[in-house]
């Protein structure tokens, strides 16, 4: 799993303003709070995780760890069952 | 009663208040008072034993913010906005030793911080900045133009937000705890306002240096939400609680006076029990709310969530809004005796000080962020747990 998966979020993330540096030179762990992503944009940001996967994110998983990088969104949709074979 | 609460409703019944008009009128900062809760060591209650504080907890300033708040509002909040300060070094020090030294020697003189989150160029948006920590060599500088940093002539000490490096976005942000000795402040502000006057809280030009070291470990976004937020809006609340109480008491006072002479309580007696039953909610709000925030203390998920992000939030909107709401059904109750600066059931004061609460932090900006955090919320939480 993972790559298509990370694929998908980036491109996601690469049509939204909810970074100020572009998407495609981050790291898979890079810090997207230091790429800019502010609480406002992380609520989006998971709206838009949910409309792109159909899926609701648990409580659990509404953390802000959960949204400070690529892999780790990766890995919260992955709890969800979202992996490279469902996607 | 624990000690210090027994000390700082002395200090607000024989000190704050003797004092309060005149801080009021000529908008000074409330010096008898500080000299007061200084001298009873209540400036350095929440640091930790091992760092030679009294080990208090955040319900302990609380208590003491909705006594100050009945006898001057602006020693209140100054002790509240200085207590905020205190427990985002405490909370968020990890193993600094530089922070674990400041706090000793908070404890040990009675230091008093305030804070710099506002600029100029953001509005009231804190969570964003446009100054930055400008290191080099372990050391760093920092200029911001802070539109209001209360008491800021008389502080020990100041925490100021700024981006984290140059380079970083505005809302990558830490926040620097700076000591007099490291900073210069060029007033370019006056406080000339409506209410909260002896905040004293002028406008600056900040200029800070020191160490590294000085910089809080975590970022602010984790700093803000597990600590600052949470607990500017528990003790601003018990101390607008404070503020509508006195309002209250004064009110009851006044009808009972009427109640002595006709030998029956008056007609107003019903509007003063409104007064009293909206008072109840609002202490209600302050107590459930804190009691929700000391449970969410011991876990790192429940403090992150949005379930609590959301009831301090409404903690704070909804108190300001009432605070306003108790002191307008007294004036009804106390008439012209209420609205008479020279009473002994005068509201002026009260009704001015209440207005800043929806501005401290603009509740249209609160309630726009609280509305986004409720697409995160999944469900209410139960009623007892
Ligand atoms: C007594 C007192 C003491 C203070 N002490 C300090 C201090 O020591 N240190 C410090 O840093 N700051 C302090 N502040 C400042 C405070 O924290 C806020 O920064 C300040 O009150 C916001 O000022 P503002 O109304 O100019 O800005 P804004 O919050 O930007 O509001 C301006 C206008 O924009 C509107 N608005 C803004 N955002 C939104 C939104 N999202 N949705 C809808 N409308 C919006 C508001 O309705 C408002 O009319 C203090 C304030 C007070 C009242």
């Amino acid at each position: 799993m993972g790559n298509r998966v990370e694929a998908q979020i980036r491109s996601l993330l690469r049509g939204t303003d909810y970074l100020q540096v572009k998407v495609d030179g981050l790291a898979e762990d890079a810090d997207l709070y230091a790429a800019g992503l502010n609480s406002h944009a992380t609520v989006n940001l998971m709206l838009s995780l949910e409309e792109a996967f159909d899926i609701e994110l648990p409580d659990r998983l509404l953390r802000r760890r959960t949204f400070s990088s690529i892999r780790s969104i990766a890995e919260a949709l992955a709890e969800v069952g979202i992996t490279a074979e469902a996607a | 009663m624990k000690p210090w609460l027994a000390a700082a409703r002395a200090v607000g019944a024989e000190v704050a208040s003797r004092h309060a008009d005149d801080v009021d009128q000529r908008a000074r900062f409330p010096a008898e008072a500080f000299a007061a809760l200084k001298k009873e060591k209540l400036l350095g209650i929440i640091v930790p034993k091992s760092e030679g504080g009294a080990g208090a907890g955040v319900a302990d300033v609380v208590a003491i913010c909705h006594e100050l708040g009945q006898r001057c509002a602006a020693t209140a909040m100054i002790y509240a906005m200085h207590q905020i300060q205190v427990a985002c070094i405490v909370r968020h020090a990890g193993g600094s030793a530089w922070l674990k030294g400041f706090l000793k020697r908070l404890a040990s003189d009675q230091l008093l911080l305030a804070s710099a989150t506002s600029e100029a160029g953001i509005g009231g948006d804190v969570r964003s900045s446009i100054c930055a920590v400008e290191q080099q060599n372990g050391r760093f500088e920092l200029v911001k133009e802070a539109t209001v940093i209360s008491y800021g002539a008389e502080a020990d000490g100041i925490l100021v937000t700024a981006r984290r490096t140059p380079e970083s976005p505005a809302s990558d942000q830490v926040i620097v705890v700076v000591p007099k000795t490291g900073y210069e402040l060029n007033q370019e502000s006056e406080w000339d306002t409506l209410g909260m006057r002896g905040t004293c809280s002028n406008g600056y030009k900040l200029r800070a240096r020191g160490e590294m070291a000085q910089v809080v470990p975590v970022s602010y976004a984790d700093v803000s939400a597990m600590t600052m937020l949470p607990v500017s809006h528990l003790v601003w609340s018990a101390l607008w609680l404070g503020i509508a109480t006195d309002a209250v008491t004064r009110s009851r006072a006044c009808v009972r006076a009427q109640a002595r002479k006709k030998g029956g309580a008056p007609a107003s007696a019903a509007r003063l029990a409104e007064a009293s039953s909206q008072l109840q909610l609002m202490k209600a709000n302050v107590v459930g709310s804190l009691r929700q925030y000391e449970a969410a203390l011991g876990s790192e998920d429940a403090i992150a969530a949005p379930a609590l992000a959301v009831a301090m939030n409404n903690l704070k909107t909804g108190t300001s809004q009432m605070a306003v709401q108790v002191i307008n059904q007294c004036l009804l109750v106390c008439g012209l005796a209420g609205y008479r600066n020279d009473s002994p059931y005068s509201l002026g004061r009260n009704l001015r000080d209440a207005h800043s609460a929806a501005l401290m932090v603009n509740n249209d900006r609160i309630l726009a962020n609280t509305g986004n955090l409720l697409m995160a919320l999944r469900e209410d939480p139960g009623l007892l747990e």
